[in-house]
């Protein structure tokens, strides 16, 4: 039953009075026309029927009641609610249609605002589309640019202006590598990462000065803004250093434009002691052969002059003659000594690039049929992969110039190519069917004429052409089935075998690398002290170790560490740390079983000593994350005298951190709270396994500490030494 | 009396021409195979002209050079450098340091004995 409105009682109220009123002045004004007789007549008719009257006024009331109720419904209440209704669509996202009802008016007005709903839905809706779009447009050329990067040769670092790290390529990965401590696949991790500082790696003044350089070329407005800078590092390797700004991007009507602004800065590292070797090797050879061969040959040439003077005493001219033939058997055997070398210093000027032999091959058949209609065949070797080190271009021409002088010279239709692998070098065969009666005694000299395709000559020889790859060419003859091939061998540089790739096989495999975070780009602010940072923003180290026991104060040792990284949210799982360490002690049979680590595997690994150093720079300017924490920390801080390095890092314990988020659950087990966050574990009881299922339960557990009103480092330290588990000793 | 030259290079095979040609010109010829002995025959014999090889053991030919042109006693020696040098720099160098001519190996003995004549027969 709904309350009594107030305005139906008003109504009800003014409409009795009113009737009340005219009632009496009714009343008075027949009271004052009629005689006084009369008006005892009508008292008497009326006499003793007033209750009457006033039932009959009461009773008037209730239509009047049910009129004004009615009306009220109608005109008053109707509007009111769509007005409710109209408000609760206005704040919330509710996608209903007001109800029409109450007069035609309202009706209407409902109907529009319903119509006005449904338009608000569409724009809604397709804003939503376009954001999705654009964001999967931005995100697709992200990946784009890390798949570019990542097939650069060069390497590649991105960098804000704190020279926090936000994008790098493998090929950067794998320079600094090379200047890690450890020989392992961990190794370099601890350098190059997400996040971590480029001054790990280069001199910060040589950065700010490089820095400095490029601000000043950006407000000058150069067109090429980058500095260069060489620089030694740790290993004695040179590297050269290119920077080129990132700069600030605004956009207004006319697009996006680039301001002068830097936000970070780009640079391309390239290992130049290789170069500068060999080029202080080229010039050794080069200014030993020309200086030592000018004395020998004054010597020479002054007593050659001195011979052809008249009356020269018998005696000194056989000492000339004696000179003469030193010097020149000097030079003769310089020239000897120096070819080698200078051979191989001077080849690596030419531009030979890592080809699939396959490719060749393909490349060189397409040429000759379309060149000359040749039939070609390919014979196809062993080696299915063969990988050349060549200059294909007139590589090819070369093998042109000789198919030609075959067609010309030999009648020659069809050739077959072939290559095969040779004692270390590649064998590029040109084989072909001679025919009775051919010149074949032209073909000696085809080597030696300026290479010849179509109307373009050369200025090379094919001999040229094989002295810049180092190779050789000769004509051989093959019996094969009673008939007498006879084929061009041109012996060529095979590729060095390729870099090989981290396998990180037990990692899971995604898509892309995550070699960036653009959101890094944001100077990070310093002064807030780490408790005070929120959790979503810090930098964690997640790790585990495998021990030999469960005491590390008795004895037992670590076996392997294993430790991934999470920036900004995101489990790196490409950043990782994993590493066998030989305890220099037994691995007690019986936690075989647990680890899976045998003796076998740990010998000739690296020790503790060499291990924690690097696994500290791992863990630099990060917060150490385990499971079951304090039992990690201890084996790690028993070592702190041996290795001299200290981890004073602020620690999390996913342990007690979900013994805070779900209280009421019996096992904190990695194992239980693994599966009731619906994670798999790959690789349980393998340190970098742990680690990895560690690094995924501290993400989900985050957003559950935030509701928590867990937000900062400090508060969740603070928190979780409050919780049962905290309690109990380890 | 006929001028005096010594030559100093420490390549032996090079010393025999040198040596029969200039005494074939009529000069009066000392040799040296390092840079010290070569300065040390400078300061007693004070010869007229020194052929001097540019890279020479010891003391190289430039510091040679310099030390003659440095000390007044020995200022009208004339300096003839032989250097297997060619490039430009060294050159300069030769000549800045004071060397009245400076030959690259190897070269024509006719050209070196014109040479010769003609910074001792200015002198007169």
């Amino acid at each position: 039953m709904r309350p009594l409105d107030w305005r139906l009682v008003l109504g009800v109220t003014i409409v009795g009075l009113v009737c009340l009123l005219w009632l009496l002045v009714a009343g008075v004004l027949l009271w004052a026309v009629l005689d006084p007789n009369d008006w005892e007549t009508v008292l008497e008719a009326l006499g003793g029927k007033g209750g009457l009257l006033l039932f009959l006024w009461a009773g008037s009331l209730v239509p009047t009641a049910v009129a004004l109720r009615h009306l009220i419904e109608h005109y008053l209440r109707a509007p009111a609610k769509l007005a409710e209704e109209a408000r609760l669509l206005l704040e919330t996202d509710v996608q209903r249609l007001p109800t029409p009802r109450g007069s035609n008016e309202n009706r209407r007005l409902a109907e529009i605002i319903g119509q006005l709903v449904t338009q608000r839905e569409a724009l809604r809706a397709d804003m939503d589309q376009r954001v999705r779009a654009a964001s999967r447009q931005t995100e697709l050329e992200k990946n784009r640019l890390a798949a570019l990067m990542s097939e650069l040769t060069k390497s590649v670092v991105v960098c804000n202006l704190d020279g926090r790290i936000l994008l790098y390529n493998n090929r950067a990965r794998l320079q600094f590598r090379r200047l890690s401590r450890l020989p392992t696949p961990a190794g370099g991790a601890e350098l190059m990462g997400l996040g971590r500082s480029i001054y790990t790696v280069l001199d910060r003044k040589l950065v700010s000065h490089a820095l400095e350089n490029v601000q000043r070329r950006l407000h000058r407005g150069a067109s090429a803004p980058s500095a260069q800078f060489v620089t030694a590092i740790r290993s004695g390797k040179l590297l050269r250093v290119q920077m080129s700004p990132v700069r600030d991007v605004t956009s207004d009507d006319h697009g996006a434009r680039t301001t002068d602004t830097m936000t970070g800065f780009v640079l391309l590292i390239e290992n130049i002691t290789d170069d500068v070797q060999a080029h202080a090797e080229k010039n050794r050879i080069l200014t030993n052969l020309t200086e030592d061969s000018r004395s020998a040959l004054a010597s020479a040439r002054a007593a050659a002059e001195v011979l052809e003077l008249p009356d020269i005493p018998a005696p000194l001219r056989e000492q000339l003659l004696a000179v003469i033939r030193e010097e020149l058997q000097g030079l003769s055997r310089r020239l000897e000594e120096a070819q080698p070398t200078a051979g191989r210093a001077l080849r690596s000027r030419w531009p030979l690039e890592d080809m699939l032999g396959d490719d060749l091959i393909e490349a060189a058949v397409q040429r000759l049929e379309s060149e000359f209609g040749l039939t070609v065949d390919v014979e196809r070797g062993q080696d299915q992969s063969v990988w050349m080190k060549v200059e294909s271009f007139t590589l090819l021409q070369a093998v042109l110039h000789l198919a030609g002088r075959l067609r010309q010279h030999c009648r020659v239709r069809a050739l077959t190519l072939r290559l095969t692998e040779q004692s270390g070098q590649g064998a590029l065969d040109l084989i072909w069917m001679p025919c009775d009666g051919a010149n074949d005694k032209a073909q000696l000299g085809w080597d030696d004429e300026p290479i010849e395709v179509g109307s373009e000559t050369l200025s090379l020889t094919v001999r040229d052409v094989l002295e810049r790859h180092g190779g050789e060419c000769w004509i051989e003859q093959e019996i094969d089935d009673a008939r007498h091939r006879c084929f061009f061998r041109l012996m060529l540089p095979l590729a060095a075998t390729q870099e090989e790739l981290p396998a990180a096989t037990f990692m899971r495999h995604e898509s892309r690398p995550e070699y960036y975070d653009f959101d890094l780009f944001q100077t990070t602010e310093r002064t807030q002290s780490l408790d005070d940072s929120p959790l979503s923003k810090l930098a964690y180290t997640v790790f585990d170790t495998e021990t030999t026991g469960l005491n590390p104060a008795e004895g037992d040792e670590i076996i392997q560490i294993g430790a991934v990284r999470i920036v900004n949210g995101k489990v790196l799982s490409q950043e990782f740390f994993d590493q066998l360490v030989d305890p220099k002690r037994v691995i007690p049979p019986a936690s075989i079983p647990i680890h899976g680590i045998t003796p076998d595997m740990v010998k000739g690994q690296p020790t503790i000593e060499t291990v924690l150093p690097s696994f500290h720079g791992f863990c630099e300017d990060t917060v150490l994350v385990a499971h079951n924490a304090a039992f990690d920390m201890r084996c790690l801080q028993l070592k702190e005298k041996l290795t001299g390095v200290r981890f004073d890092h602020p620690v999390l314990d996913t342990l007690l951190l979900s013994a805070l988020v779900h209280e009421n659950q019996d096992s904190h087990r990695l194992e239980a709270i693994a599966e009731r966050f619906g994670l798999t574990i790959i690789g349980r009881h393998t340190a970098i396994g742990d680690a990895m299922v560690t690094a995924e339960i501290l993400v989900k557990l985050i957003p559950l500490l935030a509701e928590k009103g867990i937000h900062t480092l400090g508060q969740a330290r603070a928190a979780a030494q409050k919780t049962y588990y905290a309690r109990v000793n380890y | 009396m006929a001028s005096s030259i010594l030559i100093a290079d420490n390549e032996a095979n090079l010393l025999i021409s040198l040596e029969y040609l200039l005494q074939r010109q009529g000069y009066d010829v000392s040799l040296a195979r390092d840079g010290s002995q070569a300065m040390q025959l400078i300061r007693q014999q004070q010869p007229d002209l020194v052929v001097l090889d540019a890279m020479l053991p010891s003391r190289s030919g430039f510091e040679v050079c310099q030390e003659v042109r440095g000390d007044p006693a020995l200022r009208h020696i004339r300096l003839v450098m032989l250097s297997a040098r060619a490039r430009e720099t060294d050159m300069a160098k030769g000549k800045a340091l004071g060397a009245d001519a400076y030959i690259v190996k190897p070269f024509s003995t006719e050209e070196l004995v014109h040479q010769v004549r003609q910074l001792l027969g200015a002198d007169r």
